[in-house]
């Protein structure tokens, strides 16, 4: 079915969230949508399921005007979504999740005829591709099977309009390329595809048309065959903005982190980390690859002092840290932007001054004898703020309150206003848009130039060789190899994260 | 200016909170005046217009008055009757002062330990840690400061006898305090079994320690479980040299410790880890800070707070020690510092005000035949409406304050198990 939404326009106190937004996806088409966050795709998306009611503005099914009360109104015009948080039950099979809410009877009590509900499920993975068993429970499928539940779950409901809402951010590469066959096979089929994204290389891949919303307003369109991913990011962004931050060739000095057989144990007190060994030096950028789980967590909560050796060595500039606390190892000058900063990284519910002393509380000027310099932790926090350009009312915003970049500019403006001999950035550009992450990968670049050594853990492959002066790429709790920067490229990377070994690798 | 501005903004809510439950209790006085009532039903056009009472009201109007009787009793008898001040301004006497100054002194006595208690409570919640046991630190606290006082009596001069007593109630309820924080960061027990536990062991230690015929805390002329009676060995000296007063220096102790309290929250890098504990304790651990001492260090604190309390109206307010000389204050403290805040500010105003409300209440009773529960009644209406911000806003019409923090402070950390969920800020779109 052709779609066309026609000047859409939703205000909420304060923001504009879209401003007369009008797109179109023929059927059989794959609508690409582009936006940083914030932009209005999100606003857009629930109009479009019927969460929200637009303040103006016509929604167009096969030139139609459906006005949806509710998703159950927009379920029934044919629009499916696949949220980026799924919504499934974890402890049913796959087919009662995909049948619940739409469930067949056979007889008058309402008995839910399950034979009926699996055949049209396998049904339909058969037809679009989609491989699923039906009678696994859905807490046992990986992420990526969960997704094509999802998917198939939106066809039970004979969806004609798919709206895949940033779809790829839970997948590896390998599940995303996956992920990107079966969209192709839905289109073959003749289903209106929306797929909404932040990342530019996946709608020039599999994209027929791109929309770019910026600011609540529609930037501009391109045709994924001619457009750039720059031309892309500048449209995203409003201005020109830097892809991959240019950095000279790094100039590598002594051993500051030393890795050697390293074992660790994570929370299940299993073996995460078994066996690494690393060498970061003073004045160059590492970055571990991998897709997720595979020991990084815990092998930077090792580094960081969050968790112990199992076995092996680990100093930092010369000290022994296998057994630290992360206070000693942030005392010798360790800079960590940890992975999870909502949980570890901020406290929320409090102010943006306190967040920059989270961890030098303790330390003067801060404080003396355990008693606050309020003045000097104003007078720094202000700085902070200025310096790294956060966006906030004032200090004593809650972190809470800020946006995603802004609070891991907080957590980065903490970790570097003291000087810094090594950091460790897990995901440091996790659901950061264009914008951002070209300003923490300067700053990261900037501090390498400035002697610290860096070492970076990201699954984005982006990333990974835009940064990375070495790869060293992490497969089931060992470096499976590791590459010079300019030797690197998707493809063996790809081979290595898949768990490939080149010959025991390159030691560092 | 902002700082002004914003504490009106904090105290919007609340103060709201009270008018509203105070027009809901209103209505219940309505609806439980049955003569009046009855009377509206059997014939409701007279009851509104005709008036056949004494007091020339029509029954309508009667039942609006029984209200405004009531109420204005509370406030007679939480702040005092302003016939008598004119007397009192007019002879001068010491005894009309007193009869009119009493009230009033009245609702500080009995706000001085919901001053503590209510202190005791937001430390150790600001910390991430539910203290419910302030009776059981409150009672151990007293018992204490009984022993120390009446085992030393004659041995010491007096004031030196009051200030051992005190310290000895407020280590006591440290202790005692100190315990659960203990077992919580050691071995993960939760502290909201073990404070509720501790109040019984509290309860019964202090029963023990008052049984018995050659007991020497026991009152020998009495035959109920009450200690001798410690009016002539010590007592907290009084700020008002009047007549039957009370009003003694532990209020004035229990206004510097809201102070203390404050200082250390937000001035001293303790209160810092305390707050970053209680907030988020993965991220005080990312930044390097001891969750376990946070805990024992919060718990004990609080307790050694519920414990002066203790200490306090044992010594000072009571002068004997009795098995339910707590008053149940621990329990309601915990309603009271989440009317607060748990800002050591607004303890100290939802403690004069739960004064008012216990003290007055005793009047309006007895003028006007309504029975004290519904002072009960109207304190839940309060919690439950601070509880319940968006109710008030929604009655009240007022808007949602923009990137300002919670009204009262996000609840304290669930069981240690489950870290708290990340406390979504009340308005994402703030900055971008």
């Amino acid at each position: 079915m052709r779609l066309e939404l026609r000047d859409i326009t939703k205000r909420f106190p304060g923001v504009l969230a879209n401003d007369r937004i009008s797109i179109q996806a023929d059927r059989g088409k794959v609508l690409g949508m582009l936006g940083e966050n914030g932009a209005g795709k999100t606003t857009l998306m629930n109009i479009l399921s019927g969460l929200y009611k637009p303040d103006s503005g016509q929604i167009l099914i096969d030139g139609e005007e459906k006005v949806f009360a509710d998703p159950v109104g927009a379920i029934r015009a044919g629009v499916g979504m696949v949220h980026q948080h799924f919504m499934l039950v974890p402890v049913f099979d796959v087919v009662e999740a995909v049948a619940l809410g739409a469930e067949t009877v056979k007889n008058a009590i309402g008995t839910f005829d399950r034979a009926a509900a699996r055949k049209r499920i396998v049904e339909l993975s058969e037809q679009y591709g989609l491989d699923v068993d039906p009678d696994a429970k859905i807490e046992s499928l990986p992420v990526g099977v969960r997704q094509r539940v999802e998917i198939i779950k939106a066809l039970y409901r004979h969806s004609d309009i798919l709206v895949l809402d940033e779809p790829s951010a839970v997948l590896t590469p390998l599940e995303t390329e996956e992920l990107f066959g079966i969209i192709r096979s839905l289109a073959a089929a003749g289903t209106t595809v929306i797929f909404i994204t932040h990342k530019l290389n996946e709608v020039l891949e599999v994209a027929d048309d791109i929309v770019v919303l910026r600011r609540g307003r529609v930037a501009g369109t391109a045709d994924p065959k001619t457009a750039t991913r720059q031309q892309l990011a500048n449209l995203m962004v409003g201005r020109d903005v830097e892809l991959i931050v240019p950095k000279g060739p790094a100039k590598p000095k002594d051993v500051v982190l030393h890795i050697e057989n390293a074992f660790v144990r994570d929370d299940r007190l299993e073996m995460a980390v078994k066996g690494v060994d690393l060498d970061v030096r003073a004045g160059e950028i590492v970055v571990i690859a991998g897709v997720q789980g595979n020991g990084q967590t815990e092998l930077v909560e090792a580094i960081t002092g969050l968790r112990s050796l199992d076995s092996g060595v680990m100093t930092i500039a010369g000290h022994h840290t296998e057994k630290s606390s992360p206070r000693q190892v942030s005392d010798l000058g360790v800079a960590h932007i940890p992975e999870d900063r909502g949980r570890d990284g901020l406290i929320n519910y409090m102010t943006i001054a306190e967040n920059y002393i989270l961890d030098s509380y303790h330390k003067q000027p801060y404080s003396k004898n355990g008693i606050f310099n309020l003045k000097a932790v104003r007078e720094r926090a202000a700085q902070g703020v200025k310096d790294f350009d956060i966006r906030t009312p004032s200090i004593d915003t809650y972190a809470g309150a800020l946006s995603g970049g802004n609070q891991q500019k907080v957590v980065v403006a903490r970790e570097f206003s003291v000087p810094v001999l090594l950091c460790v950035a897990a995901q440091p550009t996790r659901g950061l848009d264009v914008g951002s992450i070209e300003y923490i990968h300067r700053r990261l670049v900037e501090q390498r130039d400035a002697g610290a050594a860096i070492l970076i853990v990201s699954t984005e492959l982006d990333e990974v060789l835009a940064v990375g002066d070495r790869i060293a790429v992490m497969f089931d709790g060992k470096i499976s190899g590791i590459l010079d920067g300019d030797d690197a490229t998707y493809e063996n990377l790809g081979l290595l994260m898949g768990g490939a070994s080149f010959g025991g690798g390159v030691a560092a | 200016m902002n700082a002004v501005r914003n504490t009106l903004r904090r105290a919007a809510i609340p103060t709201l909170a009270v008018i509203t439950a105070l027009l809901v209790g209103a209505i219940v006085i309505i609806l439980t005046d049955f003569e009046s009532l009855s009377k509206i039903g059997q014939d409701p056009v007279r009851a509104l217009l005709s008036v056949d009472n004494v007091d020339g009201k029509t029954i309508f109007g009667g039942a609006i008055g029984g209200v405004i009787n009531a109420y204005s009793a509370l406030l007679t008898g939480a702040f005092g009757d302003p016939e008598r001040f004119k007397a009192a301004l007019a002879s001068g006497t010491p005894k009309d002062w007193a009869t009119a100054l009493r009230p009033i002194t009245e609702t500080l006595v009995a706000a001085m330990p919901y001053i503590f208690c209510g202190l005791a409570v937001a430390i150790s919640f600001r910390a991430g840690m539910f203290n419910i046991g302030g009776n059981g630190q409150v009672l151990l606290g007293a018992l204490a400061a009984t022993m120390v006082v009446i085992g030393l009596n004659g041995k010491v001069p007096s004031p030196v006898l009051l200030v051992l007593g005190i310290l000895g109630g407020a280590a006591a309820g440290g202790f005692w305090g100190f315990i659960p924080g203990f077992l919580k960061a050691r071995t993960g027990a939760h502290e909201v079994i073990t404070t509720i536990m501790m109040n019984y062991i509290a309860a019964l230690v202090v029963f023990f320690s008052l049984q018995g015929t050659n007991n020497w805390l026991r009152n020998p002329g009495s035959t109920s479980p009450i200690s001798r009676p410690m009016g002539p060995m010590t007592d907290v000296p009084n700020i008002l040299d009047l007549p039957n007063t009370r009003l003694d220096y532990g209020f004035v102790v229990a206004i510097l410790m809201a102070v203390a309290v404050s200082w250390l929250l937000f001035r001293t890098t303790k209160g810092f880890e305390l707050r970053a504990s209680g907030f988020a304790p993965f991220a005080a651990r990312y930044a390097g800070m001891s969750a376990g001492g946070s805990m024992m260090l919060a718990m004990a604190l609080s307790g050694g707070l519920a414990g002066m309390a203790g200490a306090f109206i044992v010594i000072g307010t009571v002068g004997q020690l009795s098995l339910d000389i707590h008053g149940n204050v621990g329990f309601n403290a915990i309603a009271l510092a989440l009317l607060a805040g748990l800002r050591p500010s607004g303890v100290v105003m939802a403690a004069l005000l739960f004064g008012a409300l216990t003290n007055g209440g005793k009047l309006m009773g007895v003028q006007s035949g309504i029975p004290f529960d519904l002072l009960s009644f109207i304190m839940a209406l309060v919690i439950m409406f601070v509880a319940a911000p968006g109710l008030i806003r929604g009655i009240w019409r007022i808007r949602q304050p923009r990137a300002v923090g919670p009204v009262t402070a996000p609840p304290a950390s669930p069981p240690a198990a489950t870290p708290p969920p990340a406390a979504p800020p009340t308005e994402p779109a703030a900055a971008s």
